[in-house]
């Protein structure tokens, strides 16, 4: 049986305001447990919310940033649950009247670009953490995290495969950052999805049973998890085995999944307007004001480094991704970098550097005009691109110009003619048995007499001036 | 003297040094020494010489001729369920589940108050969290009428009322959701006043039904509530529902001639309203014809669904904003922990009373998947509807008058 594949999306995201969502604690990171706190995000009796209106903007302009249309009367509703992390009982989010709906976004596939609906973005408060102290039987609630804004980004059913889920979440990681409302850091949650996956056998109109894979925190588990998911809905299909719908976790050390709760466990949320808080109005104008001031989004970002900078359909499109390689992108560029080769630098040598090191972009500590002046001085024949990339490692933290290091390093590479042709007689000389080879046709052997060269130079001759000068010793 | 002159003459002469607020205070110590054993008004209070030292402290800083706030010296009774940060008035909402709770913080009218120079002497008992209208719903007893004490006192701000009632204090300060401040008052012969929603704070009252709680003032004469109004109300930023516009003036120079009165024909029907009532309503009409005023008499249909609507409403909002005391971070936590269901179940089992329960239990049902429109969604759409003709009345009359309660002070509920 051919079966397709039907994936929702809920991304959580966090949005980087200074204060909270309800009060005015900082949402710094760190501070030791239940230090960063007040009575309103506490949920002390007799204490109330008063709206972040910064909260209210960022979500305006997500909702902008992927074609939603903005309600002008979104309300903030209760969602009643007992936890020992909810200082309230219940969590303020918004229910019926969310912040913005209807909205789509595009995604690159193997088959070309694909729409996916946005069915609603709706703000609300996060919860606090419960620290379990090993070896007692006790647990302890830090609310240090409760209050910090987040958006939920609710998509459509409209995701056929593991790979749109992951394209799906770049995207939206992109467009967050660029416009500069969420920090992206997913290692530390700032964003996560929940994932709804449920299969059918292809040309059922109706869904089939569906599970939900809560928290997913790494582009990485979203396709591993996903795919872990359909195979396990497959295999219990053919087997003849009913699916339950319920919400499961992943395990990303075992790369499987597991049962979190079932439907039947399901909670009664009991949703209603918050009291608390007015209805938000918002005004035309303003919202038109935001819209024109939205910065360069991913898909503009793409398109220009097509057809203004002739990058690949790949390049541009990876690029255009990052909000923190396109930035660098564009500051080597500013200091005089061209495009083409910029761009190979970060998505090569660079990419391999931070996997290896587990660093980020920035955190290289390799300034953009340092690219740059690196890609000049190959352009210039100074150095060849291998030793460029063996300095690479060099430019770390450093004060110095790449020129500098490469004259400390005393890298400049040989192109007289007149000092390489010295040396070339001499190995001619010297290798007369492989001149003869070369001469009765095996004109592989020139190899021979580059790396000889190369090695008596330490690398430093031109390789192009060298390969020419041998095949014209060689030859006459 | 200090039980016929008004607040605002009472205070003036304690900033003007002519009556010592040490004396106001001795007195009023009198009476809650004499009668609080007996008429449990006070849930928390000062002792005697915190008190007078306080008292003595305003009298000191009017000598130095210090200007003192417009409550300069006075003594102040707030409900329990109002948030003050002081380890004397421990304690929350007449709820065991808050016996030891200790604010960390003032609420705004509390604040209010201190910068006003009140004295603020103690925390009155109530119905817990507020819900009843007798005071007998009070984990820590009732509070008596002071006039009958085989009678309530009305409620839920039974304690309020009384503490005025008998001269303990010269203004307290209630919370009214449905009637909690004016129908004590009312009980107990004192002025009671619910304001218009948004014009106090809410920001440190414990909140029972949020869209519908407000914080309002008992006193001698609705002059006195007036003069405190003043004190308390105004914008608030830590309150969203907070209105920013001011309340009218005290309405010394009201002129009663010509202004329209609406007298809804319900509170005269023989069936609803007790007969001693209905003689009262017909004193106030004569009165107010006397002075020029117009009465017109109006059905008004929607006013027999207002408690239903209330109920539902009310209950709702307090069975979450009550959700938050489950025994974890403060209050009462029981001690059999089986496990985090049966922490919570027992907790608050044990520290809400029967009527909080019932209110909790109703207001989760009425906002449950598949009840949720019937009940909550039906109510809200009632309030709506009322709004509407309450607004369009108001196009018509000034007033609406009303008696506080059906019956007077009754028997024990």
């Amino acid at each position: 049986m051919e079966f397709e594949t039907v994936i929702g999306l809920e991304i959580h995201a966090q949005l980087a305001t200074e204060s909270r969502i309800f009060c005015s604690c900082s949402t710094e990171f760190g501070c030791p447990p239940n230090q960063n706190t007040c009575p309103v995000c506490l949920g002390l009796p007799g204490s109330l919310p008063v709206l972040n209106q910064k909260v209210i903007e960022y979500a305006v302009k997500l909702g902008l940033a992927t074609n939603c249309s903005i309600r002008s009367d979104s309300q903030f509703a209760r969602k009643n649950y007992f936890y020992p992390d909810l200082p309230k009982a219940y969590q303020i989010s918004q229910y019926e009247r969310p912040i913005c709906e209807h909205g789509h976004l595009e995604i690159s596939t193997g088959e070309g670009q694909k729409q996916i609906g946005i069915t609603r973005i709706h703000l609300e408060e996060d919860a606090g953490k419960l620290l379990h102290q090993e070896n007692s039987d006790s647990s302890s609630v830090d609310l240090n995290r409760a209050g910090i804004p987040l958006v939920e980004i609710v998509s459509e059913p409209e995701l056929s495969s593991s790979e749109e889920a992951k394209s799906y979440m770049e995207k939206m990681h992109a467009i967050l950052t660029a416009l500069g409302i969420c920090s992206g850091d997913m290692e530390k949650g700032h964003m996560r999805c929940d994932a709804n996956v449920s299969i059918r056998p292809k040309g059922q109109k109706e869904f089939g049973t569906r599970t939900e894979i809560k928290n997913l925190n790494s582009f990485r588990f979203v396709k591993q998890a996903i795919d872990y998911e359909i195979e396990r809905h497959r295999e219990e299909i053919l087997d003849g085995r009913e699916l339950v719908q319920e919400t499961r976790l992943w395990d990303s050390e075992r790369k499987l999944t597991f049962s979190m709760r079932s439907k039947e466990e399901a909670e009664e949320y009991r949703y209603f307007p918050d009291p608390d808080l007015p209805v938000v109005e918002l005004d035309t104008a303003w919202v038109d004001g935001l819209r024109e001031s939205l910065p360069e989004l991913p898909d503009a970002r793409k398109l220009r480094y097509r057809e203004k900078l002739g990058l690949s359909e790949y390049d541009a499109e990876v690029l255009s991704l990052s909000g923190e390689a396109s930035e660098f992108f564009e500051e080597v560029l500013e200091a005089g970098g061209d495009p083409k080769q910029a761009c190979n630098w970060i998505l090569g040598d660079m990419t391999r550097m931070m996997n290896e090191k587990d660093l980020s972009l920035r955190k290289l500590g390799i300034k953009p005009g340092m690219i740059a002046e690196l890609i000049s001085l190959i352009q210039e024949g100074t150095i060849s691109g291998k030793m460029a990339k063996n300095l690479l490692p060099d430019l770390q933290n450093s004060d110095q110009s790449v020129k500098e290091l490469v004259e400390a390093k005393g890298l400049v590479q040989v192109s007289d003619e007149q000092e390489l042709l010295k040396m070339i007689d001499g190995l001619i000389q010297e290798h007369a048995a492989q001149v003869e080879e070369y001469r009765g046709g095996k004109t592989k052997v020139l190899g021979f007499f580059v790396g000889q060269l190369m090695k008596q130079t330490q690398g430093k001759a031109n390789p192009g001036v060298a390969n020419k000068l041998i095949k014209s010793r060689l030859d006459g | 003297m200090v039980e016929s002159a008004s607040l605002q003459e009472l205070s003036g002469k304690i900033r003007g040094g002519e009556i010592r607020s040490e004396e106001v205070m001795a007195s009023a110590y009198d009476r809650i020494e004499a009668h609080d054993s007996d008429l449990n008004v006070f849930r928390s209070r000062l002792d005697r010489e915190t008190a007078l030292k306080k008292a003595r402290e305003i009298d000191q800083r009017a000598a130095s001729g210090e200007k003192l706030g417009p409550l300069a010296g006075i003594p102040v009774s707030i409900k329990d369920n109002i948030c003050i940060q002081d380890p004397e008035l421990n304690g929350s909402c007449a709820s065991a589940i808050l016996e030891d709770y200790a604010s960390p913080y003032d609420a705004h009218v509390v604040e209010r108050l201190k910068a006003a120079d009140a004295i603020i002497i103690g925390k009155t008992n109530m119905d817990e969290f507020a819900m009843g209208s007798s005071t007998e719903n009070s984990a820590y007893g009732p509070t008596l009428n002071p006039w009958d004490r085989d009678r309530v006192p009305g409620g839920s701000s039974g304690g309020a009322a009384v503490s005025v009632a008998s001269g303990m204090v010269l203004l307290a300060l209630g919370s009214d959701t449905g009637g909690s401040v004016r129908q004590p008052a009312s009980l107990c012969g004192v002025t009671g006043v619910k304001p218009s929603y948004g014009s106090v704070s809410r920001y440190g009252l414990v909140a029972y039904g949020s869209s519908l709680d407000q914080i309002g003032c008992l006193a001698k004469s609705s002059e006195d509530c007036s003069y405190a109004l003043e004190v308390i109300q105004g914008h608030d930023p830590r309150d969203s529902t907070s209105s920013d516009q001011t309340l009218v003036g005290d309405g010394k120079d009201l002129e009663l001639q010509g202004k329209r009165f609406c007298l809804p024909e319900t509170y005269l029907d023989p069936e609803v309203v007790d007969a001693e009532v209905i003689e009262a309503i017909s004193e106030a009409e004569s009165m107010l014809l006397k002075e020029g005023a117009v009465i017109e008499k109006r059905p008004l249909e929607f006013l027999r669904f207002v408690i239903p609507t209330y109920y539902i409403l009310a209950f709702a909002e307090a069975s979450s904003n009550l959700g938050r005391f489950d025994g974890i971070r403060y209050g009462v936590r029981s001690q059999k922990e089986a496990n985090l269901k049966s922490l919570y179940s027992d907790s608050r089992s044990k520290g809400f009373g029967r009527e909080v329960q019932r209110r909790i239990m109703l207001g989760t049902f009425v906002l449950s998947s598949g009840y949720y429109d019937q009940f909550y969604g039906r109510a809200t759409r009632v309030r709506a509807g009322m709004e509407q003709q309450i607004g369009k009345l108001f196009e018509e009359f000034d007033f609406i008058l009303g008696p506080v309660s059906p019956f007077p002070a009754c028997g024990s509920l």
